[in-house]
């Protein structure tokens, strides 16, 4: 039997990966920013973190409606429960990603410390596990979820290494402080865009096999 | 009509006779009747009271219903709801010592105005119960009888509404190949399904179903929801149900009553999320009732 609350589980869906991909715009626009030394560019990453405000908002009157209307069972309430979850993560990375925004703005002012290569390899991580959570989600693929709840030692690794190779160039030379300082703020906010990822693919797995996987990483 | 005599209406006298009105003003003020401002109105309740014998069943009702969606009635045993609904086709006029104070209007003309043919009002109010009652006919018979008794008799007219609304009835796929076959055989979700094919057969003015599936079985009762979920539109729905979750599935308007008095009555989704009055509150959060 077809259900019209089929149809509306199918519209929140639609509504999370919008807000799905217009994270992934802001991270990527707010990297371009960076690495092009490109102020509008940056800007512009503000206006799309009000469309994300905005979609969060959406979203979540959208599942309260639906656990108020529907009383959703078993997947259909897992699916509510983590849409809810699903979308705060997503408002959160765009945050993080008009961070790296503003951070830009201010390493634009001064000439290049270093020439950046950790840094866009470790968004280029965050864009790649965002993506895959997304597609682990539409196609139901826990399998998927769970292999990019591994992949965020990597950008772990990244950081730490970045966050000593910084520590040095402060050390040698304190008139390199500031732009260091920037430039661990962005890997900063690039690693907790790992986490995010990260618990997007734990809500996945709950999703689809009804295993809390939070906090246990050895068991993923 | 042999489904009036109802026990549930001396339930209603009894309850009210006994409850005391906890949390209530003690002369409350008829409540002008609730605006809608996005909807066309099909039926207004117009400071409507009702008494059986020395007992007020119905206190100062305003209310007005939307065309074309569906809004349900809610509260405990003895609210008033289900007296309210058969009050809308008059179904009450047959229990002894009734009084009536108010009116209603359907589409703009009065229920109550002594010139009312009441026969034709209840043409215009198609009703559902909570026990199926199919006629001892065959399916198709049952379809157009309201059709056969206004002396309907030409086949394409009797044929093109029982599939029209079968269809409506999501009822059409099931028994298509069977229409000959007596109603009685069929299952309890489909008796009432037919019925609602029955009472949409002569495109009613307004639907009123009093607690339509609380003789069915979970499978049954998701099958009519859908079907009343999908009868928004074409029809003006009011249903009366004690189940206060498929009153949040199936409708777009909810109405509280308790004690014979709308307590509140908004878009559904508001009720059920952030309703304005505590009683309400405390009603569709299982804390009385």
């Amino acid at each position: 039997m077809e259900r019209h609350f089929d149809q509306e589980l199918n519209t929140l869906k639609n509504e999370l990966l919008r807000m799905a991909s217009l994270t992934e715009r802001s991270l990527t626009e707010a990297m371009k920013a960076l690495v092009q030394r490109d102020d509008t560019l940056a800007r512009r990453v503000d206006d799309y973190d009000n469309d994300l405000d905005q979609l969060q908002i959406e979203i979540d009157d959208r599942c309260i409606k639906l656990f108020a209307l529907r009383q959703p069972a078993a997947s259909d309430l897992r699916f509510v429960a983590m849409s809810m979850k699903i979308c705060t993560d997503l408002e959160r990375i765009g945050d993080q990603a008009v961070n790296i925004a503003h951070r830009a703005i201010e390493l634009n002012k001064e000439p290049l410390l270093k020439p950046l290569v950790d840094i866009p390899r470790m968004a280029e991580h965050a864009r790649g596990m965002i993506h895959d959570a997304l597609d682990a989600f539409v196609y139901a693929k826990p399998e998927l979820a769970r292999e990019v709840i591994a992949r965020d030692d990597r950008i772990d690794l990244l950081n730490q290494q970045l966050h000593r190779e910084l520590t040095s160039f402060m050390v040698e030379d304190p008139a390199t402080i500031t732009r260091a300082l920037n430039l661990m703020s962005v890997a900063h906010n690039l690693e907790r865009i790992g986490d995010h990822a990260t618990n997007i693919a734990e809500e996945i797995v709950y999703l689809y096999e009804a295993r809390d996987i939070c906090h246990q990483h050895n068991a993923a | 009509m042999a489904t009036v005599a109802d026990p549930s209406m001396t339930t209603t006298v009894k309850t009210h006779a006994v409850r005391p009105l906890p949390a209530q003003p003690a002369a409350a003020a008829a409540q002008p009747a609730p605006t809608l401002p996005d909807e066309e109105i099909v039926l207004e309740v117009c400071d409507f009271n009702l008494w059986y014998g020395a007992a007020q069943a119905l206190f100062d009702i305003n209310i007005t219903f939307p065309k074309g969606k569906v809004t349900a009635l809610i509260g405990p045993s003895g609210c008033g709801k289900s007296t309210l609904i058969r009050c809308i086709n008059r179904l009450n006029d047959l229990v002894d010592n009734v009084r009536i104070t108010g009116d209603m209007r359907l589409n703009g003309e009065s229920i109550y105005h002594r010139d009312v043919d009441v026969i034709d009002l209840r043409k215009r109010t198609g009703m559902v119960f909570q026990k199926t009652n199919p006629f001892p006919m065959s399916i198709y018979e049952n379809v157009i009888y309201p059709l056969r008794i206004d002396g309907e008799n030409r086949k394409s007219v009797l044929d093109e509404t029982v599939e029209r609304s079968l269809r409506r009835a999501a009822l059409w796929d099931e028994v298509k190949d069977r229409l000959d076959e007596s109603a009685l055989q069929m299952s309890g979700g489909q008796q009432q399904r037919l019925c609602i094919a029955r009472a949409i057969a002569v495109e009613p003015e307004v639907l009123l179903m009093d607690e339509p599936c609380s003789a069915l079985d979970p499978i049954a009762t998701g099958k009519v929801e859908e079907l009343i979920y999908q009868l928004r539109g074409h029809y003006s729905v009011i249903i009366v149900t004690h189940n206060m979750q498929q009153a949040a599935r199936v409708s777009d308007y909810t109405a509280f009553f308790y004690l014979g008095k709308l307590i509140e009555y908004d878009k559904t989704d508001k009720m059920f999320t952030n309703p304005t009055k505590k009683q309400t509150e405390d009603y569709v959060t299982g804390r009385f009732g």
